[in-house]
């Protein structure tokens, strides 16, 4: 074949251009600067941090060998049970495996989301949990163990459903958005999240940042106080706090009377918030994690009071070195609803697989870059609240694909258990962790691998 | 506990001494025996500032607190009728569902706070921040209030018949503010409106429920502009 002529002058052939991009001025932040001066507005988006943070991925296990005894991966008992709220609650919370369903609220999500999470949480004998905009009827009757959330908005916030709930978690924070209120777009308030939550139609709501009858620790302790008493000391109370300053705010929360503590790293979801938020503020769940941990023993408080982290826990491994680190137990939301399907390029309706890149399409974005969780147009069915939309997920296939989920994380949990040695999740221990960075070395204050160093403790 | 709910049941009237007994105590018997007790009336004697005094009641009773009472008295309040002879702290009532709460003295901070529904009723002044994110309550405040009052308030009616402070209404969605007295600066989208015959009959509704003395026409309506109820780019950010 005749390859065509190029006639162009030596000059313009590409192998000449100029074509060095900026390091400062990349084309990701062109298109930011673009986008900020033709709208004048921030974007809002949903999901979590996409940059890249010191992670889980960032540590091994040290297995058994000569000098540590392995289990024997399928034969030997390795438990999962987990209890959560022995300090105070006359009920604790007792869980089949220590992985547990963030909270996500209704409005984010749509009511049949909410019936399928419940639904797979009964089935693993493990909890879920309400969100801003108050408990659905679907969501109670489909879960064993329901955790309900008291948010700084009280949106749908009653002593019926209080009573109703199995543990009442009080939401200072959350990890993409710490010190940020919660958001749901006018396009997600149809009429009956508008009526849950004493709000007009289509407006664009903000959630409240604090709450509004307290304001520091002192008050925190009282109001817990009061919940305990309006509940007759019956439920755990549960405090979950964005992942900043987090000794100094775990330590606020165990003297407020939590009976657990639930910490949210920077890797956290949510259904809709400022993109500067996501990626600029809070820091990562490994480190906050160890500091977490840190603030309760030096509070003498391991075993008294629970740890949950969550934010970026995916995968059984991200479990495994979590309890390592010292959590109870860990919660998971984004993994949840790629359980569901959220970023495939297909939905599954009436036995068969249906192509739902033409939706994404319209909403200007792709299956594996969707993150727009915020326009309630989800094209697969799991963050809308349009009655089109919202049937592309069938709560019970929902609910079979979360179970196969965890019930894989689990699996993967007690095999590295094992392989560590151990008869039980929970005795998964920080000396059987290093690290392959010096940062994630520094963050979880675990050797870095092949030496004895770890930054800020030991040599340097 | 089951005696003392039996011997009063004959005449329906039961004293509870918080000297003498614990708040839990209180409230376990209002939560769990009271229903059955065939009491209609509880006397709460020296409350002495205890915070969670007769909080969570799910039942029709009218309860007294002879003193002053700590943080979140009647907080969650459905069905009873509480009466305060005294002062109280912060969220009296707050996230009350029904019923009526009255203070015969001052309150503090977040009085009435996420109310849904009843009445509250304060005779003397309240602190910051009352009806903040109120959800269907009505208030009335027989003297004045403090700043940020009612905001993020989003149903329901609070009635000032003294003066309001700074930011009263700040960012308000359809709850809608009475006051007779000064307001001392308006919130984000708070903005003064012409008092309708539907306010002049609600302004009197609520004055007469409350039992103050007064009349409509003296009282100025809040509510909210609604320019915050979408994004908006040209909206002053400094809001």
């Amino acid at each position: 074949m005749n390859k065509p002529v190029d006639d162009r002058p030596a000059t313009e052939h590409p192998a000449h251009f100029s074509l060095e991009e900026s390091w400062g001025y990349d084309r990701k932040v062109l298109d930011y600067i673009r986008s900020a001066a033709a709208h004048g507005l921030y974007e809002i988006r949903g999901l979590g941090a996409k940059r890249h943070v010191p992670h889980f991925d960032d540590l091994v296990f040290l297995a058994g060998s000569a000098s540590r005894y392995p289990l024997e991966g399928y034969r030997e008992k390795c438990h999962t049970r987990t209890v959560l709220g022995t300090r105070y609650a006359r009920k604790p919370i007792e869980l089949d495996i220590p992985i547990t369903f963030a909270g996500m609220s209704f409005g984010s999500l749509s009511a049949r989301v909410k019936e399928a999470l419940g639904r797979a949480a009964t089935e693993l004998g493990t909890s879920t949990t309400t969100g801003d905009g108050g408990m659905t009827r679907e969501e109670r009757e489909s879960s064993r163990t329901l955790v309900y959330q008291c948010l700084p908005s009280r949106y749908g916030f009653n002593p019926d459903d209080l009573r109703k709930a199995d543990a009442i978690e009080v939401v200072i924070g959350q990890g993409a958005k710490p010190g940020g209120g919660g958001m749901l777009l006018g396009q997600k308030i149809n009429p009956r999240v508008a009526g849950m939550r004493t709000l007009p139609e289509g407006i664009d709501q903000r959630s409240a940042c604090r709450h509004p009858d307290w304001t520091g620790p002192d008050d925190l302790a009282i109001k817990i106080e009061e919940l305990r008493e309006i509940t007759d000391w019956e439920k755990p109370i549960y405090v979950k706090i964005g992942a900043t300053r987090t000794y100094n705010d775990v330590k606020l929360a165990v003297h407020s009377g939590a009976d657990v503590v639930v910490v949210d790293g920077m890797q956290g979801g949510t259904a809709a918030t400022q993109t500067v938020f996501i990626e600029h503020v809070g820091i990562p769940t490994l480190a906050a994690l160890r500091q977490a941990v840190e603030a309760l023993e030096e509070m003498d408080m391991r075993g008294k009071v629970q740890l949950v982290v969550s934010g970026g826990i995916r995968t059984g491994a991200d479990v495994a070195k979590a309890l390592a680190l010292g959590a109870d137990a860990v919660s998971i939301g984004q993994g949840a609803l790629m359980a569901l399907g959220c970023n495939n390029d297909t939905f599954f309706q009436d036995g068969e697989h249906r192509d739902a890149t033409g939706d994404y399409a319209r909403i200007q974005t792709a299956p594996g870059f969707c993150h727009h969780c915020h326009t309630g147009r989800c094209p697969v069915g799991i963050t809308t609240q349009d009655e089109v939309l919202e049937t592309r997920l069938d709560p019970l296939v929902g609910a079979r694909h979360l179970r196969n989920y965890f019930k894989t994380m689990n699996m993967e949990l007690t095999t590295v258990a094992r392989a560590c040695g151990k008869s039980n999740v929970h005795h998964l221990e920080r000396e059987d962790l290093v690290a392959l960075t010096i940062e994630a070395a520094a963050m979880a204050k675990v050797p870095l691998a092949g030496t004895h160093w770890i930054p800020g403790v030991n040599g340097l | 506990m089951e005696r003392v709910a039996a011997r009063a049941a004959a005449n329906g009237e039961l004293t509870f001494d918080l000297g003498q007994r614990t708040v839990r105590d209180l409230n376990q018997f209002l939560h769990h025996d009271l229903p059955d007790s065939g009491v209609r009336h509880v006397e709460v004697l020296h409350p002495g500032g205890r915070h969670a005094i007769a909080a969570g009641v799910n039942h029709p009773v009218d309860i007294d607190v002879r003193g002053h009472g700590g943080y979140y008295l009647a907080g969650m309040n459905k069905f009873a009728t509480v009466t305060v002879h005294g002062n109280v702290g912060w969220g009296v009532a707050e996230n009350m569902m029904s019923g009526v709460v009255r203070v015969k003295g001052f309150a503090s901070e977040s009085a009435g706070a996420s109310g849904h529904g009843g009445t509250l009723i304060i005779e003397g002044d309240a602190s910051l921040r009352c009806g903040i994110s109120m959800k269907g309550i009505d208030i009335v405040v027989g003297g004045s209030i403090g700043n940020y009052s009612a905001f993020m308030a989003q149903a329901g009616h609070l009635l000032v018949c003294g003066d309001a402070g700074h930011a009263l209404g700040d960012s308000l969605y359809e709850a809608v503010i009475y006051v007779r007295g000064r307001i001392r600066s308006l919130g984000a989208d708070a903005r003064i409106e012409e008092m309708t015959d539907v306010d002049h009959a609600k302004v009197r509704e609520l004055l007469d429920r409350a039992g103050f003395a007064g009349e409509p026409e003296e009282f100025k309506r809040v509510a909210s502009a609604r320019q915050l109820y979408h994004w908006n780019a040209d909206a002053n950010q400094e809001y």
